[in-house]
C-alpha cells in the first residue's frame, strides 16, 4: 500500500482539535471529552477505554527511551528526486511541505539511546511525514541503523508507522527493501536482537521487508500490520473484509506476532525482553 | 484482450506479410536477397518503432498474452528440470515454480536451482496459476528452494513475471508480509551465484521476493517497479483508468531501471518484441545469462555474499 492511500484508523483523532482550541479532546474510542492535556500526559492513552490515538516521535522517545533522551544519527540525509516526479503537485515540494509541517527531514529517525541504562540502536517511523513512506533516504537510515548497530554492538528497537514504500521514488524505494534486510541480515548473524514494534499502521514495502522479521514482533492493541491495504484487497476479491482483520489482535491470532502491547507498558516489556537477550 | 495491441499493428501486418512472401517464394533462390532485405528493413522499423515506445506501451507489451512464460524459458534454457513442489508448511502456490535443472544445455551444463513467477496461459490455466500472484506459500516454497541451494552449493537463476503479490484474506491471514520479507532475508544471505532475470511484470514486492540477486537482467519491454501504474493512478487520482498517465510519471520501465542501477544489463528482445520469437528471445537471453553467470564463477562464498550486498547497498538517491 503506497504512503498516501487513506487508512481511516479509528484511533486517530489527535489531530482533530475540538472546540474549545485544544482544552478539550474527544476520545476516538468511547467518544468521552477529556482534558486535552490529561491524554497528552497519559502519551494519548485514554484513561477512561484505553483507546490509543496517535503519538508523535518525541513522545514515543519520552514514553521508551531513558530520559527521553536520543543521541540522532545521520539526521542531515535528504531525498533526492530521481524521477522528477509529479502529479500535478512535485515530489520535491511534498516534500518541502512535509519537512515544514512535521519539523522533520524525512519520514524516519535513527540514533542512540538507552532503556534502563542500557543501550540501544533506536528507530522510529514518523507517520505524519508522507505517511511514514520508505524512500531512499529512509531505507538509508534504517541500513546505517543496523550496521552501526552491528559494529557498536547494540540491539535494536525500532517503531514501525509506515504505509509502505514512497510511490515517488519508483523502483528506488523498492529496492530499500532489499538494502534493508540485507542490513538486518547483519546485525542477525552478529547475534544483536531486533525487536520490532508495529505502530498503526504498518503496511506495504514496510510490512514486507524488517517490519514482521524481528527476533521478537510486538504491536499496539488495534494497529493495522499487514502487507495489502483493505480498500486494495475488497476492490480485489470485492468482498467486505471481516471485523478486524489486520488488526494487532488478528496479527497475535494468526500467529504473526508474538504480543500486542499497550502503550503503558510497552518500555517495560521492552526492557524486560532485552535483558532476556542479553548475552 | 485482443492479440495485437494498436500500437504493433502496422509492425505485425508487415511481418505477416513478409512471412507469406516467403512462403510463396517457397525458396525460390532469385528471390532470396529481395526477401532479405525486406526483412531488414521490417526489423529495422520495427526497431525504431519500438525505441518510441511510451511506457505505458511497454507495460502492455510485457502483459501480451502471447508473451513467452517463464516456463517456455524452461523448456528452452534447460535440461534435466525436477520441478519441487510445496512450502512444507501449508500447500502448495502453482504461482512459483521451481526445481533442479541443468544450465547451459550441453556438455558445459551444471546443475543449478531454478525459480520463477509462472503465469497460465488460458483462462483455467491462468486461474489455477492465480495469474502469477503468489500466496505466502509461493514465497515459503521459494525460500525452502533456495535454502535447499544454498546447501548444496547450486546457483539460484530466478525469472520474474507478476502484477504482484496476492492481496487477498487468506494470504493475510497466512503472513504476506512475513513470507516476502523472509525471502529478501534468505536471498540476500545465499553464499551461490544468484541471477535474476525480470522476463514480464515486475510488480514491487511480489516481484522482488525473487529479485535479490548478484546481477539482475531484465528483458527489453518489462516494468519493474514500487506500484503497478493502476494502482498508482487508484491512488493520485482515484481513477485506475488514468494507468497511461500514472506511468508517464512512474516511469517503471526497464531502462529507467538501468539507469538508476536497480537492473543491471537490459536484454533486447527479437523486432516487435518478446512474443515474435519466443526462440529468438530464449537465445539473446540465454547469452545473456551465460555472460552473467561467468562473471560470478571464481568468486567465494563470501564474496558472493558482499557482492550482493554491496550490489543493494548503494541503491538509493541521497542527498548528503
Amino acid at each position: 500500500m503506497a504512503w498516501n492511500e487513506r487508512v481511516r484508523p479509528e484511533t486517530d483523532a489527535s489531530e482533530k482539535r475540538s472546540a474549545g482550541k485544544g482544552v478539550f479532546r474527544k476520545c476516538d474510542g468511547c467518544g468521552e471529552t477529556l482534558l486535552a492535556e490529561v491524554l497528552e500526559n497519559n502519551f494519548e492513552v485514554c484513561p477512561s477505554c484505553g483507546a490509543h490515538h496517535r503519538l508523535r516521535h518525541d513522545g514515543w522517545r519520552r514514553l521508551i527511551l531513558d530520559r527521553g533522551e536520543l543521541v540522532e544519527w545521520d539526521r542531515h540525509l535528504e531525498p533526492a528526486d530521481p524521477l522528477q516526479f509529479s502529479d500535478g503537485r512535485g515530489y520535491r515540494e511534498r516534500i518541502a511541505s512535509a519537512q515544514k509541517a512535521t519539523g522533520a527531514t524525512e519520514a524516519i529517525e535513527i540514533g542512540r539511546g538507552h532503556i534502563d541504562g542500557l543501550a540501544i540502536g533506536w528507530g522510529a517511523f514518523h507517520f505524519t511525514f508522507m505517511g511514514g513512506s520508505m524512500g531512499s533516504v529512509d531505507g538509508e537510515k534504517i541500513a546505517r541503523l543496523f550496521e552501526r548497530a552491528t559494529a557498536e554492538s547494540l540491539p535494536v528497537v525500532l517503531l514501525q508507522a509506515s504505509g509502505g514504500a514512497r510511490m515517488q521514488e519508483g523502483i528506488l524505494s523498492l529496492m530499500q527493501m532489499a538494502k534493508t534486510v540485507a542490513a538486518l541480515g547483519r546485525l542477525r548473524e552478529a547475534g544483536l536482537p531486533f525487536i520490532s514494534v508495529c505502530l498503526h499502521p504498518t503496511t506495504g514495502g514496510v510490512a514486507a521487508s524488517f517490519a514482521l522479521l524481528g527476533d521478537v514482533n510486538m504491536a499496539e492493541p488495534k494497529a493495522l500490520v499487514g502487507f495489502a491495504g483493505p480498500r486494495v484487497i475488497e476492490s480485489t476479491i470485492r468482498q467486505t473484509l471481516p471485523e478486524g482483520f489486520q488488526r494487532a489482535e488478528f496479527l497475535l491470532e494468526h500467529g504473526m506476532i508474538d504480543r500486542v502491547v499497550p502503550r503503558t507498558s510497552m518500555r517495560a516489556e521492552i526492557a524486560t525482553i532485552l535483558r532476556h537477550l542479553r548475552r | 484482450m485482443s492479440r495485437t495491441l494498436p500500437f504493433e499493428q502496422p509492425i505485425t501486418e508487415l511481418m505477416q506479410r513478409v512471412r507469406e512472401l516467403r512462403v510463396v517464394a517457397d525458396g525460390d533462390a532469385r528471390y532470396a536477397g529481395e526477401l532479405r532485405r525486406l526483412e531488414d528493413k521490417v526489423s529495422k522499423l520495427a526497431r525504431e518503432l519500438f525505441e518510441e515506445l511510451t511506457p505505458w506501451q511497454r507495460v502492455q507489451l510485457s502483459r501480451h498474452p502471447r508473451r513467452p512464460y517463464f516456463g517456455d524459458y524452461l523448456e528452452r534454457l534447460f535440461d534435466e528440470f525436477v520441478e519441487l513442489h510445496g512450502d512444507r508448511l501449508y500447500g502448495d502456490d502453482a504461482a512459483i515454480v521451481g526445481g533442479f535443472a541443468r544450465y547451459p544445455r550441453g556438455p558445459t551444463g551444471r546443475s543449478v536451482m531454478v525459480i520463477g513467477h509462472q503465469k497460465g496461459r488460458g483462462t483455467k490455466e491462468a486461474v489455477r496459476r492465480n495469474f502469477a500472484m503468489p500466496n505466502p506459500e509461493g514465497y515459503r516454497k521459494a525460500r525452502r528452494l533456495m535454502d535447499l541451494a544454498d546447501r548444496f552449493r547450486l546457483p539460484v537463476l530466478t525469472f520474474i513475471d507478476t502484477p504482484g503479490a496476492f492481496p487477498g484474506i487468506g494470504a493475510e491471514e497466512r503472513g504476506q508480509s512475513e513470507a516476502i520479507g523472509q525471502c529478501l532475508l534468505t536471498m540476500s544471505q545465499l553464499r551461490v551465484p544468484v541471477i535474476a532475470t525480470v522476463v514480464g511484470e515486475g510488480g514491487s514486492g511480489g516481484a522482488l521476493a525473487l529479485g535479490v540477486a548478484n546481477r539482475v537482467l531484465a528483458l527489453e519491454h518489462v516494468w519493474y517497479s514500487v506500484i503497478s501504474p493502476e494502482a498508482c493512478a487508484s491512488i493520485l487520482w482515484k481513477d485506475a483508468s488514468q494507468a497511461e498517465r500514472a506511468a508517464d510519471v512512474l516511469k517503471p520501465t526497464a531502462q529507467m531501471a538501468l539507469e538508476l542501477g536497480a537492473v543491471d544489463h537490459v536484454v533486447e528482445e527479437p523486432p516487435g518484441g518478446a512474443h515474435h520469437d519466443w526462440d529468438g528471445t530464449a537465445r539473446r537471453l540465454d547469452y545473456a545469462l551465460r555472460e552473467a553467470l561467468a562473471a560470478l564463477d571464481g568468486l567465494g562464498e563470501q564474496e558472493l555474499v558482499d557482492d550482493r550486498y554491496r550490489r543493494f547497498r548503494r541503491l538509493g538517491a541521497v542527498h548528503a
